[in-house]
């Protein structure tokens, strides 16, 4: 059996209070090894969104304990949240991806240069890199804005490599593109879980694009019901 | 932090003419604050150089001492009146060794020993009266500068000569050369000849006042020893209270600082600094709103990326000095274009020493250029705090808006 990269037991997540409170997450258990390629699936409004943000600790859990790398994430301190999230966690979205008054690569080495405090040659070198392997060669310097939408996520997926993170979370990153982008994006995904045994974890309520994943995690009910 | 710095910079000139406007208003700010300070700082100095280039510092003048009343405590109701004596007269035994303990104290530029009266000058059957002011030769100008008036004949006083004022010249039809009888309160007289004549253009002084040398003052005032008065003159002005002072504990004489008599001068350059600072005051504070508010709107605008960035691992200081550098580098760029602006319009205005009283006393040296930018970065920096820790407390998770 593999080593656990991450460890989640009884998420309980509820928004508001009194007549108004939603309970989202109800209990949610969940361990994911290195090196899995997971799809995270189950109708809209069933979580997913909650629990990723919860995973890629940029939300705190109403309760239930929150394990990655050893760490507890559940009772760290917002500062050091923010560097663990640095180091280890990368994060595709549906909108909002880009920085729009940076160029492709500016916004790949964004992780780098914020945590040294300026953009590097040898983080230009990875970004160059990393944009070449998504197929983007020739549009390294591109304004971000100027990029169709498949490019742009194939941009915001060399950024959420960019410090070789061990864990990334796709919040339905094909969701928004057209079936060949968002399959050429998939393949991308999974030639990088395979070359350097990087973890995801990606939701999406398309079985297409779930059955391109290894495992397969379906919340319902606010809990994981497969 | 030069990538804060980087992406501060990325932001202002990504909305250029927005930025441009900003950085004009901050200038226009500055400009404002420096001609202010051109204005009141050339006024009060125009103000004070017209005032003191003829005053006394700082004065000693005698006192008459009244002698003690001795009285029996006992003596029941007694209505006792004081006549003072016309005739006795106040002067400054010592004077001979207080001038020069006095002229070497720091900040003195000339001490004139002074003998000073009443009297009246007869030419032929017209009678004028006046003061007489006995000053030293080679003085006459240490406190009024007397030879700047002069509008005939010379400055240098002597024995048996006077200098008297144009409109008492006029009025005695008097020239240069002309003999004069001059009859002291004290009751000595004396004839003396006329070796200049001076325009102040104030009519008291030029219709009133005669000056004579220190020892025909001292005949005509039958004065053996002593002066009644010491006139100083000191670099600067307003030391003349803390000179007073020190006057007065060195030879124990009392010494008059010109303030006393000067207090209205110095209450209206006071109301006039303060009217410079509250139009300073709302020149900065107009900065603070500006940056302030366009800085809260770009958090607004930005928030998915502010978002964006605290979920790629920006710390909340990162965020914040991203936006406290775009309110330095606009006080900055404002700061320097407004200074610039001050100078080239103030070079506009003619300098400290031909200031001319029908222009506006405008003096570029009180312009206070550099306090001026620096106080502008300082508040822009100061008014983005606000709206950087706005900024720093985005939630990621709202803001990305999934
Ligand atoms: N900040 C919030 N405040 C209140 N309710 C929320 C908030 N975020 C999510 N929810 C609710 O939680 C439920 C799950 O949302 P989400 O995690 O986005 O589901 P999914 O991503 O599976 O569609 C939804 O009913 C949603 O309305
Ligand atoms: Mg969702």
């Amino acid at each position: 059996m593999t080593e656990a990269l991450l460890q989640v037991e009884g998420l309980v997540k509820t928004f508001g209070a009194g007549e108004a409170e939603t309970r989202v997450l109800r209990g949610l258990s969940l361990r994911m090894d290195k090196g899995e390629l997971s799809a995270l699936l189950g109708p809209s409004g069933s979580g997913k969104s909650t629990l990723l943000t919860i995973l890629g600790t940029l939300m705190q859990p109403t309760s239930g304990s929150h394990m990655m790398l050893g760490v507890d994430l559940t009772t760290a301190n917002d500062r050091a949240l923010t560097d663990f999230r640095n180091r280890h966690i990368g994060f595709v979205f549906q909108f909002h991806n880009l920085l729009p008054d940076f160029t492709a690569l500016e916004n790949v080495i964004f992780p780098t240069a914020v945590r040294e405090g300026r953009e590097t040659a040898a983080a230009r070198a990875r970004g160059r890199d990393l944009l070449s392997r998504m197929g983007l060669a020739d549009r390294v310097d591109f304004p971000s804005t100027n990029l169709s939408g498949g490019q742009k996520q194939r941009v915001a997926v060399a950024r959420a490599l960019m410090n070789s993170p061990e864990l990334v979370l796709a919040d339905e990153p094909t969701g928004n593109l057209d079936r060949a982008s968002a399959i050429q994006v998939m393949e991308l995904i999974g030639q990088i879980n395979r070359d350097e045994g990087t973890t995801f974890l990606i939701s999406t309520h398309d079985e297409k694009i779930a059955a391109t994943c290894c495992r397969q995690i379906v919340v319902g009910e606010g809990v994981v019901t497969g | 932090m030069l990538y804060a710095l980087k992406i501060a910079f990325r932001y202002l000139l990504s909305s250029k003419a927005q930025s441009a406007l900003l950085v004009l208003g901050v200038a226009l700010g500055v400009f404002i604050f420096i001609f202010m300070s051109a204005l009141i700082g050339g006024l009060a100095n125009f103000i004070l150089a017209s005032i003191a280039g003829d005053l006394s510092h700082v004065s000693i003048v005698a006192e008459v001492e009244d002698p003690v009343l001795l009285l029996d405590q006992n003596l029941g109701h007694i209505l006792l009146a004081q006549e003072k004596s016309a005739l006795r007269q106040a002067f400054l035994r010592d004077a001979a060794i207080y001038v020069p303990m006095i002229a070497a104290l720091p900040g003195v530029v000339a001490v004139s020993p002074q003998i000073t009266g009443s009297g009246f000058i007869t030419r032929g059957g017209q009678v004028a009266q006046v003061a007489i002011n006995g000053v030293e030769p080679g003085k006459e100008s240490a406190i009024v500068q007397l030879d700047s008036y002069i509008v005939a004949g010379s400055v240098r006083l002597g024995t048996g000569l006077t200098i008297i004022g144009q409109t008492l010249a006029d009025d005695l039809d008097l020239t240069v050369g002309d003999t004069i009888r001059l009859d002291s309160a004290q009751g000595v007289n004396a004839l003396l000849t006329v070796s200049g004549i001076y325009k102040i253009g104030q009519g008291g002084f030029d219709r009133a006042t005669a000056y004579v040398s220190l020892d025909t003052a001292r005949t005509l005032m039958a004065l053996p020893q002593g002066v009644t008065r010491i006139e100083i003159k000191l670099s600067d002005l307003m030391a003349a209270d803390a000179t007073a002072l020190r006057i007065t504990a060195i030879t124990g004489l009392k010494a008059k600082s010109w303030t006393e008599q000067g207090a209205q001068v110095m209450s209206a350059l006071q109301a006039q600094g303060q009217t410079g600072l509250l139009l300073k005051t709302f020149a900065m504070v107009s900065i603070v709103i500006g940056i302030a508010s366009s800085l809260l709107l770009s958090t607004y605008r930005r928030k998915a990326e502010i978002g964006i960035m605290r979920a790629m691992g920006a710390s909340r200081r990162f965020v914040v000095f991203v936006f406290v550098s775009q309110g330095a580098l606009v006080g900055l760029l404002g700061g320097l274009l407004g200074a610039g602006l001050g100078y080239v319009v103030l070079q506009a205005f003619p300098p400290r020493d031909a200031a001319h009283p029908s222009v506006m006393p405008i003096d570029i040296h009180e312009g206070a250029f550099g306090l001026a930018v620096l106080l502008t970065v300082t508040i822009a920096t100061l008014a983005a705090i606000l709206p950087a820790r706005a900024a720093a407390r985005v939630d990621p998770v709202t803001a990305i808006g999934q």
